[in-house]
C-alpha cells in the first residue's frame, strides 16, 4: 500500500526481515502510519533463507505470508525496497531523514510475467541462496518475493541484453534509464531492524573455509537442504557435487571468542541440532542413515528447547563431542576435511574425517553498510542498545543475536516504545 | 440500500489473451455469471485498467466486481477496492501458469479459465462488503488490565500509559514487586555485562505510583472475568472480601512463577540445614545488605557450591524437564556476591552445560576474572548440616568425587503461575455437565488456582502449551494466546529472565493496545488483522448441538441458558471453524458463507460421462496450501487441468455440504489441502487442519450411501513450500481417479 505520509507522526523501520516486517505491522495495525524500508529488493530478510525452524521443523515461509497479507492489507504502512538511510538528523519526536532509493529499473507495472527473464542469458551470483547458485541478470528474487517484482542486475543495463529485457516488457515495466534517488522524509521515531550477518567465517584461520571447499557455514547449509535451494534440497557438497553422509557440525565457530566475536550467538547451538534432522530428513536413520556430530562447548538449548534437544540426543544418527575443534586439515586424496582437537569428556585426542564441516558461525551485527547516526548506542558487540535521546530504538537481531521468536518479541515490544515517542510528541504539541 | 450492481473484468495480459479466447471468457461472465458489465482490459493492474474500475464504481454505481486476472495474491495494490466486494478469478496463476503447454491442452485449459469466471461469479453475487462488528458501540473500552504487579506487570502497566492508555493494575500480595522484590541485585540489562545491578523494582513502583494513568489494586485477585475485547466485564475481590466491577478493553496477564519447591529434592538436600534455593540465597544477601551473606545460623561461609539444574532439565520425568534459563546467569550473579565482598570464598558453580546465551557470555566471563571456579559435573548427593557436602561425577575427569562447602545452593526452575490446565478441565467439565457430582466438586476444586476466572464455555483460564506455560505455539507470533484480547507475558508464558521478562510485558501491552483498537473499529485480530467480517448467525435455526461453542479453538462462543451459541464477535478470530462444524449451516460471514463457496462448487460445468473428462474440487487453505499452488506456477510446474480450486479461510471451516454437494453434481474427487494437524500443528487456526480430517473420517458413511468409493475424497497435508509436491499430488490424485473411473453421479446433479 502506499497511502501513507510522512509527518512526525511517522514511524521509519528500517530492515524488512522478520524483525521489522513485525515492528512495522504491530505500529500499523494500531492505526500509526509506518514506512518500512529494506535495502534488498524484497521483505523477509535472512528468515526467508531459511529452510524450517526449530523447534517446530515448520516453513518460515507461513509465517512469512500472513505477514504479506497484513502488509497487503493495510493502508498505514508503506514498502519501499532497495532504499536504504543515509542520513538522520534533528531529535525525538522529529527526525528528518534522508533515504537513498537504488535502481530496480523495473517500475510498479512489473507483472512478473517473466518474459524479459527469458531473453536474458547473463547470470549473476544469487544472493538468495549465499552465492551457491547463479541466477538470470534480470530476476524475481524468490517464488515468494515481495513485492513481486523484478529485478534487472546492473550488469546488464548499458547492454544489448538490457535492451532485450525492455522490448521483451509488453508493459513498458523496464526502465533502463532509473536513477539513484534520494528523498528526504520527517518521522517521529526510528525503529532499527537491520538484523544480523553470519560471522566472515574465513577470518577463523584454523578451520581452513577458505581454503576447504567442503567446509561450508549454517546458512550455506540452509539453503543446501532447501528444497527450493541451489541442489534441489540434496546435501552436494560444494568440492565434488558429491552426496555428504557424514556431517561435522562445528560449534561457537566464531562466537564466544575474544579473538572473533565475543558473545555468544545464541542461535547456533538449536540451529545445529535442528539441522541435524536435516541430514535425517534426507538420508532417514535405517541402513543408509547419514551421521551427524556436533562438536561443542556448552549446549544452549534454554527453556521448552530443551525438549528439542533431549530428543535430537535420542536420534541414534547424532552423536555429541564436548570440544573446542583445534583445526581442520584436508584430506588430499578425497577432499574430507580431518577435525583435529581434543575431547575434554576424558581428554583424548582425535583426529576425525568427514564427508562436509558445517560452521555454525556466529551473528555479527549488521552495521557496516548501514548508516546509524552518531546518537545511537552501541554495545560492546555493536548490538543496538537505543538512542541517547530516546526517540529510537533497536530491535530483533539488531539489538541482540535473537531467534525469530524472540526477534518478533523484540520487535512488537520497539513498536510499543515508538509509538510512546509519538505519542509524546503529539502530546507536547497539542498542549 | 442502492441496489446491487455486478461487473466482471477479465484481464487480457500476462499471455491470458493469447491462450483463451476472451470472447468466450466474456460471454460466459454475462451470460452465465449474470454480470450486468463485462469488460476486458489488456494490462487491468495498471494505472489505465485501475482508473476504469474505479470509474465504473463511481459512475456507474458498480457494488460487486469480479476481476478475472492473476491470483488473490498478486496486484493487491492495484486491485484495492475498499468499497465494493470483490472476487478474483485465477486465471494466470490458476490455469495459464499450470497447465501443459500445447494446442492439444487448448480445449482443457479454456474450460478451466470458463470455470474460474463463473465460480467468480457466482461467489460475487453471494457476498457482501463487510462493514465490521455491528456491536462496536459497545466495545469502545480502551483500558487494559494489568494481572500481577511483578517487574513484568509494572513493565506492562507503565509501558500501555506511556502511550497513553488507561491502566488498571491488579497485585494479590500486599505491594508490588513480586518476586523482583526479593532479590538483592539484578543480571544487567545492558553493558558493560561485569557485575550485578540494583534490581530498580522501588524506582518503577514509585512511577507507577506517580502515574495518574495507573490505578494500582493491591491484596487483589480477578474473581471473575466476562465479556471480550473491548468490553470485558471483571469483577476483583480484595482480601478483605469486597468485591468492585470495572470494564477493560484488553488484559495482560503476568501472573509470574514459582520456584520449584526443593522440598521436593531430597537427594541434593533440600530441607536440609543450610542447602538454600536460589530465592534463599537472595534472602541471606538482602539481609546482608551489601555486607558478607552469613549463613542463617550466623556463621561466616568460606564456600560456596551452586548446584545447577536441581530439579530440571530432568529426564527421569519426577522433576522439571524444561531449562528455566536464567539460572547460570543467576547463580554467576549470586558467586558475584560472594566475591565482590569477599575475594577470598570460594564458590562453585556446578553445571552440565553453562547456558548464558547472548551478551551473558561477558557477564560469565566476568566472573571467571574474578575467580569464580566452573565446574562440568552432575550432582548425585547434597547433604546439609554444618558442613555439606555435594557428591557429583565430575565429567571432564570422568570420575566420581565430592566437594565440602559452608553453603549450597540448588537452582531451581520456574513453575508457572498459568492457572487451570484447560485439557484437565475440559475432561472434568465435560462429566460434570453430564450430571456427576463428584465431578462438580472437582471442577470447583480445580477453580481456586485460576488466575482469571474466565466465564468463558471453553474454561477459566488462557490455554496452556507445554509443561504448564501458557505459551504461543507459533514461531513467528509469540503472543497467541488462543484467548482474544488476553496477552500471557513474563515467565508464566514461557521460563525466562528479568531483562527478557521486561521486554516481552512491553510487547504483550502492545498486543493488548491493538486489541482494544481493533475491537473499537469492529476489526478481527492477529492472524486475520484488519478483517471487517464477523459471523453472523440465523439462530431460528439452531439445533443447539453445541458443536461450534465446543469447536471455537479461540473460545469465542458461549452458552446461554437454552444452550443456544452466544457469539463474541470480538473474540472472534473470523477462521470460521464454527461455520464448517454448523450441521444445519447457519452460521455465515458476509464475505464468506456456505453461499460463497457452495455456489461455487455448483457454479463449475461438469461435463456429462461420455466427455470423459473428470472434475476435481480442491479446498485449500489459503495461507499455505492455495499459496503453494500459486508458487507451482510462478516456478510453471504443470498439474492436471481437471482442477477446480477454491480458498478456504482455513480447513475448520469446509463444510462438508460442499463436499456431498460436488459429489451430488457429478465431481469425481474431492481434495481438502491443510495444514500438519498434530502436536507440532502449523494450523494458523490451530485445529482447523485436525477438524477437516476428523469430519471426513465421518463421511465415509455419506459415501457409501451415494455409492461412491471412499477415495473419492481425500485429505492432505500440504506445507507452503510443497510447490512441486502440492503439483505431484494433484497429478497422482488425477491419475487414481482416473484408474478408479468416472463418478456415477454425473447427469444427476
Amino acid at each position: 500500500m502506499t497511502a501513507s505520509i510522512a509527518t512526525s507522526q511517522g514511524i521509519l523501520v528500517v530492515g524488512g526481515g522478520i524483525s521489522g516486517m513485525t515492528a512495522a505491522l504491530e505500529a500499523a495495525e494500531c492505526g500509526k502510519q509506518v514506512i518500512l524500508v529494506e535495502k534488498t529488493p524484497s521483505l523477509g530478510g535472512r528468515t526467508a533463507q531459511l529452510y524450517r525452524y526449530f523447534p517446530k521443523m515448520c516453513h518460515p515461509s507461513c509465517g512469512m505470508e500472513i505477514n504479506l497479507k497484513r502488509i497487503k492489507g493495510n493502508p498505514n504502512l508503506r514498502v519501499m525496497t532497495m532504499t536504504e538511510v543515509i542520513a538522520v538528523s534533528g531529535t525525538r519526536g522529529n527526525y528528518a531523514v534522508t533515504l537513498k532509493v537504488t535502481p530496480r529499473y523495473v517500475t510498479p507495472d512489473c507483472t512478473a510475467c517473466g518474459e524479459c527473464g527469458k531473453v536474458v542469458a547473463s547470470e549473476v551470483a544469487d544472493p538468495f541462496n549465499y552465492g551457491l547458485s547463479k541466477v538470470k541478470a534480470a530476476y524475481l528474487p524468490h517464488a515468494m518475493a515481495y513485492p513481486q517484482r523484478y529485478v534487472i542486475d546492473p550488469l546488464i543495463v548499458d547492454t544489448a541484453e538490457g535492451e532485450a529485457a525492455k522490448a521483451a516488457c509488453k508493459y513498458g515495466a523496464v526502465d533502463l534509464g532509473m536513477k539513484e534517488e534520494t528523498i528526504q522524509i520527517n518521522v517521529g521515531s526510528v525503529v532499527w531492524t537491520t538484523g544480523w550477518r553470519p560471522y566472515d567465517a574465513a577470518k577463523i584461520q584454523p578451520y581452513g573455509y577458505d581454503r576447504y571447499a567442503n567446509v561450508i557455514t549454517s546458512v550455506e547449509f540452509e539453503r543446501l537442504c532447501d528444497p527450493h535451494g541451489p541442489t534441489g534440497g540434496k546435501i552436494l557438497r560444494p568440492g565434488d557435487g558429491k552426496e555428504a553422509r557424514n556431517i561435522a557440525f562445528i560449534q561457537c565457530a566464531g562466537s564466544r571468542d575474544e579473538n572473533h566475536l565475543p558473545h555468544c550467538s545464541r542461535i547456533c547451538c538449536m540451529a545445529s541440532l535442528k539441522q541435524t534432522q536435516y541430514v535425517r530428513e534426507a538420508y532417514g536413520d535405517g541402513e543408509n542413515a547419514g551421521k551427524s556430530t556436533i562438536y561443542y562447548i556448552d549446549i544452549r538449548a534454554i527453556d521448552r528447547l530443551e525438549d528439542f534437544y533431549r530428543m535430537v540426543q535420542q536420534d541414534p544418527t547424532v552423536s555429541f563431542v564436548k570440544s573446542k575443534v583445534a583445526r581442520i586439515a584436508e584430506n588430499k586424496e578425497n577432499g574430507n576435511p580431518v577435525l583435529h582437537g581434543v575431547d575434554t569428556e576424558g581428554y583424548h585426542r582425535y583426529a576425525t574425517e568427514h564427508d562436509l564441516v558445517v560452521l555454525a558461525v556466529g551473528m555479527e551485527a549488521e552495521v557496516t553498510g548501514v548508516k546509524l547516526p552518531e546518537d545511537i548506542i552501541l554495545d560492546s558487540s555493536n548490538f543496538i542498545e537505543g538512542s541517547r535521546d530516546g526517540g529510537m530504538f533497536g530491535a530483533g537481531a539488531a539489538s541482540s543475536p535473537l531467534d525469530v521468536n524472540r526477534s518478533v518479541q523484540s520487535a512488537t515490544a520497539a513498536s510499543l516504545k515508538a509509538i510512546q515517542v509519538i505519542y509524546k510528541t503529539a502530546s507536547t504539541e497539542a498542549a | 440500500m442502492a441496489d446491487n450492481k455486478f461487473a466482471a473484468y477479465i484481464c487480457s495480459g500476462c499471455g491470458i489473451g493469447d491462450a483463451f479466447k476472451m470472447a468466450a471468457l466474456e460471454k460466459v461472465a454475462t451470460k452465465e455469471g449474470k454480470m450486468s458489465m463485462v469488460k476486458s482490459h489488456p494490462f487491468l493492474c495498471n494505472a489505465e485498467g485501475v482508473q476504469m474500475i474505479r470509474d465504473d464504481i463511481a459512475n456507474e454505481a458498480v457494488t460487486h466486481i469480479c476481476i478475472a486476472a492473476c491470483s488473490r495474491r498478486a496486484k493487491t495494490e492495484a486491485f484495492n477496492f475498499p468499497t465494493v466486494a470483490m472476487s478474483r478469478a485465477n486465471l494466470r496463476e490458476g490455469v495459464l501458469w499450470v497447465v501443459a503447454a500445447g494446442a492439444e491442452h487448448d480445449e482443457v485449459r479454456q474450460e478451466m479459465a470458463e470455470d474460474y469466471i463463473r465460480m467468480g461469479c457466482a461467489e460475487i453475487k453471494k457476498m457482501n462488503l463487510p462493514k465490521g462488528n455491528a456491536n462496536r458501540d459497545q466495545t469502545r473500552n480502551k483500558s487494559i488490565l494489568v494481572v500481577g504487579g511483578g517487574m513484568t506487570g509494572m513493565t506492562a502497566a507503565l509501558a500501555a500509559a506511556e502511550a497513553g492508555y488507561e491502566i488498571v493494575l491488579v497485585e494479590k500480595t500486599d505491594a508490588l514487586g513480586g518476586f523482583a522484590a526479593r532479590l538483592w541485585k539484578r543480571v544487567p540489562f545492558s553493558g558493560p555485562y561485569a557485575a550485578p545491578q540494583a534490581t530498580g523494582v522501588a524506582e518503577m513502583a514509585a512511577s507507577i505510583g506517580a502515574n495518574a494513568r495507573i490505578k494500582v489494586h493491591l491484596n487483589t485477585t480477578v474473581a471473575e472475568t466476562g465479556g471480550a475485547p473491548g468490553r470485558f466485564k471483571i469483577k476483583l475481590a480484595t482480601e478483605s472480601g469486597s468485591v468492585s466491577e470495572l470494564t477493560v478493553g484488553a488484559i495482560v496477564q503476568a501472573s509470574g512463577f514459582t520456584p520449584y519447591d526443593i522440598g521436593k529434592l531430597p537427594e541434593l538436600g533440600g530441607g536440609q540445614a543450610n542447602v538454600v534455593d536460589q530465592a534463599g540465597l537472595e534472602a541471606l544477601a538482602k539481609a546482608a545488605n551489601g555486607g558478607a551473606i552469613k549463613r542463617a545460623d550466623g556463621k561466616d561461609i568460606k564456600s560456596v557450591v551452586f548446584v545447577q539444574c536441581a530439579g530440571q532439565r530432568d529426564e527421569t520425568g519426577t522433576h522439571l524437564p524444561y531449562c528455566s534459563g536464567h539460572c547460570c546467569a543467576t547463580s554467576i550473579k549470586q558467586a558475584m556476591y560472594f566475591k565482590d565482598a569477599n575475594p577470598e570464598v570460594d564458590t562453585v558453580v556446578m553445571y552440565d552445560d553453562l547456558r548464558v546465551p547472548g551478551m551473558g557470555e561477558d557477564f560469565y566471563r566476568s566472573a571467571q576474572q574474578k575467580g569464580v571456579i566452573f565446574t562440568k559435573g552432575k550432582a548425585s548427593k547434597v547433604t546439609g548440616g554444618d558442613s555439606c557436602k555435594v557428591e557429583f561425577a565430575d565429567l571432564i575427569l570422568d570420575e566420581q568425587t565430592s566437594i565440602d562447602a559452608d553453603l549450597v545452593v540448588l537452582a531451581t526452575g520456574q513453575v508457572a503461575n498459568a492457572g487451570v490446565n484447560l485439557d484437565a478441565w475440559t475432561e472434568v467439565n465435560t462429566l460434570a455437565e453430564g450430571g456427576d457430582e463428584g465431578a462438580k466438586q472437582k471442577r470447583t476444586e480445580m477453580k481456586t488456582i485460576s488466575i482469571l476466572n474466565l466465564d468463558y464455555r471453553q474454561g477459566p483460564d488462557v490455554p496452556q502449551f507445554k509443561h504448564g506455560f501458557a505459551d504461543s505455539h507459533f514461531i513467528c507470533f509469540p503472543y497467541e494466546t488462543r484467548r482474544t484480547g488476553i496477552y500471557a507475558a513474563g515467565p508464566m508464558r514461557r521460563p525466562m529472565d528479568m531483562l527478557q521478562a521486561t521486554e516481552d510485558a512491553t510487547g504483550a501491552a502492545m498486543k493488548a493496545i491493538q486489541a482494544v483498537e481493533n475491537a473499537a473499529a469492529g476489526r478481527a485480530a492477529h492472524p486475520r488483522a484488519g478483517d471487517l467480517s464477523y459471523p453472523i448467525a440465523r439462530l431460528e435455526g439452531c439445533t443447539q448441538c453445541k458443536r461450534c461453542t465446543v469447536e471455537c479453538p479461540f473460545g469465542a462462543i458461549d452458552e446461554d441458558e437454552k444452550r443456544f451459541p452466544v457469539f463474541n464477535e470480538e473474540r472472534c478470530r473470523r477462521c470460521g471453524t464454527c461455520m464448517g462444524a454448523c450441521p444445519v449451516r447457519v452460521i455465515s460471514f458476509e464475505n464468506y458463507s456456505c453461499d460463497t463457496v457452495g455456489m461455487q462448487v455448483k457454479a463449475v460445468n461438469v461435463p456429462d460421462e461420455d466427455e470423459e473428462k473428470p472434475r476435481i474440487l480442491i479446498l485449500a487453505c489459503e495461507n499455505d496450501a492455495y499459496p503453494a499452488l500459486d508458487m507451482a506456477g510462478v516456478q510453471r510446474l504443470t498439474y492436471s487441468a481437471y482442477v477446480r480450486a477454491i480458498p478456504v479461510r482455513c480447513l475448520g471451516s469446509v463444510n462438508t455440504i460442499w463436499i456431498t454437494d460436488a459429489l451430488n453434481q457429478g465431481f469425481d474427487g474431492v481434495m481438502m489441502m491443510g495444514c500438519k494437524k498434530g502436536d507440532d500443528y502449523q494450523c494458523h487456526f490451530v485445529k482447523g487442519s485436525e477438524m477437516a480430517y476428523y469430519r471426513m473420517s465421518k463421511i465415509g458413511d455419506t459415501l457409501t450411501q451415494l455409492g461412491l468409493e471412499p477415495e473419492r475424497v481425500v485429505t492432505e497435508e500440504v506445507a507452503i513450500t510443497d510447490n512441486a509436491r502440492v503439483a505431484k499430488l494433484i497429478n497422482d490424485y488425477a491419475a487414481q481417479i482416473n484408474d478408479i473411473g468416472l463418478s456415477p453421479m454425473k447427469g444427476f446433479g
